[in-house]
């Protein structure tokens, strides 16, 4: 321990202004998508899943990345999108995808803002309890109306109409690509604006130390049922995307492993950053695409190992390692020079 | 109609019975450590399978494979604590429940990969098969014993608590840790053989549940909504609290199923989360 790192003054990063200017790498992030519609013109409802799986994962970093809430049960959003959006064109005939992808939303919005008063006041145990007893509730619904929603069968005869009233969803995936990266995309303008906002930088605090923020003037529950809200709301466009440009909805969409595989891909990305939830999703789906055709069960396995590491000791995945070794690496260029 | 609804809980209290002698363990490490363990029963599954194991290739007695479930489970328990449970004390709730779910996932791969994923069957022996009749109202033999059990183990709990200075121990570094390694407790040790107690106690249930839970590589991630509901409703840290709850979803779930099959789990889900919201920390909670 050097004399250095005894003056704080010097250790504590610069104060963080809500800076909303787009880096670099940024703009290079989001011109990948479209090296891989010219470089892998066979793999693009892989991608487009990728990208679904991503906004989802969005969803949740918002909720637990950046507002501290614990969540086993996000599927429930996920799933309430996507059967909304289905049930719309298999039983109601409605399968105009943009105002189908709204109502789902604003379903899923409602149902987040109705339970999250129920879960930002309970402790850490109480949340969990109820995020995964909603999830549950809603899974057997689905799994009980048999007649409504083809409970365990999946909901079948999903007819999406053209996006636009141009775009024709085909079989190649080509439309539900530009479709899921555009929402995509809009979608992460959003959260990225929620989040770099004076509202954003409230969040952090309530994540650090939710007790002391009434002293600054923060209602903190009333922020975290907004975040709340706005993440169900979210997860419910990203299930709706995934019935649309699938044309089919599977029970899964409310199960338990499917929230448990959602905090995965987030903490496999890193928490609390946005493009970790991005990172993880492509991870995440390249890893199931590959391991998954050798042997589902070896999958669970290698899963479950590689969470139990992640949180022994790559704290903050992906891009935590990355940023962990960018600042070693100035660490040791500022102590060379001195 | 009237003995329906007499077996009916009947079966629950048995039910709830075996839900409090998996989940006791759970509640106490919960309240000791303030661990959200998700991976609570993967023990009881490795009790369970001990069990088969021992009955289908080595011909061990039913009753004589119980004990030898449960010290697997505590062996199991205790190694666990002390490689890898013990580090993460002190971390967020996000940690631990993602290592729980991740040795969960490791846990049913191992388990489907050794054993199948078929259901385990188990043979009792002709003693506990059957039916007695009470005042013309049948009642199944083996969910006779399984109460008998608990309740024998559930009053040992009691006084090894209450009475030793193991107990003591427990329950001075449950209300206060600081102060117990303080006064000379090796509250590291306390935590190590109370998670080994815990876990040596879902494996028993485990064993014993074979007949009514069933036993397949999913156990752990199956049944997960049932110990935590038991856990978070009861209250963590005691065992009147667990003890209480388990019963009551015991009775609830197996009513449910039986009276409105058509709703199915939905009714324990509500139930859940509206005693949780009446009670917050718990029906019974320790910091009264």
């Amino acid at each position: 321990m050097n004399l250095k790192s005894l003056s704080i003054i010097d250790n504590l990063p610069a104060p963080r202004v809500p800076n909303d200017r787009w880096h670099k790498l940024e703009y290079l992030f989001w011109v990948l998508p479209f090296v891989v519609y010219f470089l892998f013109p066979n793999h693009l409802v892989l991608a487009s899943q990728i990208m679904i799986l991503g906004l989802f994962a969005l969803s949740l970093d918002l909720i637990v990345g950046y507002a501290g809430i614990v969540s086993l049960g996000h599927a429930a959003f996920f799933g309430l999108g996507a059967y909304t959006s289905g049930l719309l064109s298999a039983r109601y005939g409605w399968g105009e995808p943009i105002s189908a992808l709204l109502i789902s939303a604003a379903l899923a919005a409602l149902l987040g803002y109705i339970t999250s008063f129920l879960v930002v006041r309970g402790h850490e145990l109480t949340q969990l309890m109820v995020t995964l007893g909603i999830g549950l509730m809603l899974y057997e619904v689905a799994n009980k109306a048999t007649d409504f929603t083809g409970g365990a069968d999946g909901l079948w005869g999903i007819e999406t109409w053209p996006v636009l009233g141009m775009f024709e969803i085909d079989l190649y995936g080509k439309t539900g690509f530009f479709y899921s990266l555009v929402v995509l995309f809009l979608m992460f303008l959003l959260a990225r604006r929620i989040v770099s906002s004076t509202f954003g930088l409230s969040l952090i605090g309530i994540r650090e130390g939710a007790r002391r923020m009434p002293a600054i003037g923060v209602n903190v529950e009333r922020r975290l049922v907004a975040i709340y809200t706005v993440s169900a709301a979210m997860a419910g466009v990203a299930g709706a995307l995934l019935a649309q440009t699938t044309q089919f909805v599977s029970l899964d969409a409310l199960g338990f492993v499917r929230s448990a595989d959602l905090m995965i891909v987030l903490v496999l990305g890193g928490t609390g950053r946005l493009y970790g939830a991005l990172i993880g999703a492509v991870v995440f789906m390249f890893a199931h695409h590959y391991i998954s055709d050798i042997n589902p069960v070896y999958w669970q396995f290698w899963l479950g190992l590689l969470l139990i590491v992640i949180v022994m000791v790559g704290r903050g995945g992906i891009l935590g390692s990355i940023e962990n070794m960018l600042e070693r690496r100035r660490e040791r260029l500022a102590g060379g020079r001195s | 109609m009237l003995s329906n609804l007499v077996g009916v809980l009947f079966d629950g209290i048995a039910f709830g019975a075996l839900l409090f002698l998996i989940s006791v363990g759970l509640s106490i490490t919960m309240g000791l450590m303030n661990f959200v363990n998700l991976a609570h029963g993967a023990f009881a599954m490795l009790g369970g399978y001990v069990c088969v194991e021992l009955m289908n290739r080595m011909g061990v007695p039913f009753l004589a494979t119980l004990p030898i479930a449960f010290i697997a489970a505590a062996v199991a328990g205790f190694v666990l604590e002390r490689t890898l449970y013990q580090r993460l004390y002190r971390a967020s709730a996000l940690d631990q429940v993602l290592f729980s779910i991740g040795l969960v996932f490791m846990v049913i791969a191992a388990a489907t990969f050794v054993w199948g994923p078929t259901q385990q069957p188990v043979f009792l022996p002709d003693f506990l098969k059957g039916q007695v009749s009470v005042f013309g109202i049948g009642l199944g033999i083996y969910r006779l014993f399984l109460i008998g059990v608990v309740v024998l183990v559930t009053i040992a709990l009691g006084l090894i608590i209450e009475q030793t200075r193991f107990g003591a121990m427990i329950r001075a570094s449950v209300d206060n840790q600081q102060a117990s390694a303080g006064m000379g407790i090796n509250v590291n040790r306390v935590f190590s053989l109370t998670f080994a107690l815990g876990s040596g106690m879902a494996g028993l249930g485990g064993g014993l549940g074979i007949d009514v839970l069933g036993l397949d590589p999913t156990f752990p991630l199956k049944y997960m909504v049932y110990f935590l509901i038991v856990v978070a409703v009861g209250g963590a840290g005691t065992i009147k609290g667990p003890l209480l709850a388990a019963i009551l979803l015991g009775i609830f779930d197996v009513a449910g199923k039986y009276y409105v099959p058509q709703v199915g789990a939905f009714v324990i889900y509500g139930m859940m989360v509206v005693l949780l919201l009446l009670f917050p920390s718990g029906l019974i909670s320790r910091r009264a």
